[in-house]
């Protein structure tokens, strides 16, 4: 199996989030918004760090 | 003045209070079950859709590892690196003692993408640590 960057990066985003998510929160809504709130600034770094070693590289 | 009357206990320098958890039968099984099959901590104690959620969440995180042919790491006492993937990799429990069994995965990386499954390997199993945790703080009533 061969993926892309962005979507190993992306898929190690959507589990982690998940584990982190049940195991850091105690209640169901807490869960989801903290597994989102994960899933975002895992995905957000992506790109924060692609734009920053694109803007290193020119 | 009223508060002044209020008796409080003293604690003496150096000592330490530590609050006991009761040892229970489920306190032990939940996290090492856990450990062994991921999620199972949870299904345990009838935290079903957290434990199918941790289960399918590590599972698939391993085999994907596994499919982008990532190392695989083995007892050693070497590099540090080496040991501290073999810690991660023995996280998964029973998906790590399977794979070693059947020889599956690969001994070095060959290509930038197994890279990236060595990295799902391991931290497949950090998360596995995580849930087992996670299941012991259950079992001993510290989360709903």
């Amino acid at each position: 199996m061969s993926l892309s960057h962005f979507s190993a990066a992306v898929l190690f985003a959507l589990f982690a989030s998940i584990v982190f998510g049940i195991t850091q929160r105690n209640t169901s809504r807490d869960q989801i918004r903290y597994g989102l709130y994960c899933f975002a600034m895992f995905v957000g770094g992506v790109f924060v760090a692609g734009w920053a070693m694109w803007i290193l590289r020119h | 003045m009223a508060n002044s009357s209020v008796r409080k206990k003293e604690i003496a320098p150096g000592e330490m209070q530590v609050a006991r958890q009761p040892v229970t039968a489920m306190s032990v099984l939940a996290p090492a079950i856990g450990w062994l099959i991921p999620g199972a901590g949870h299904l345990l104690q009838k935290r079903w859709i957290r434990g199918f959620l941790l289960m399918a969440s590590i599972a698939i995180m391993f085999v994907l590892g596994l499919q982008m042919q990532g190392r695989v790491y083995k007892p050693n006492g070497g590099d540090i690196l080496d040991i501290l993937g073999f810690i991660g990799d023995i996280g998964a429990g029973s998906l790590y003692i399977v794979t070693r069994a059947m020889d599956w995965g690969q001994g070095a990386i060959a290509h930038a993408t197994a890279d990236y499954g060595t990295k799902f390997l391991i931290v497949a199993g950090l998360l596995n640590f995580i849930s087992a945790a996670d299941a012991y703080h259950i079992a001993i009533g510290k989360k709903p």
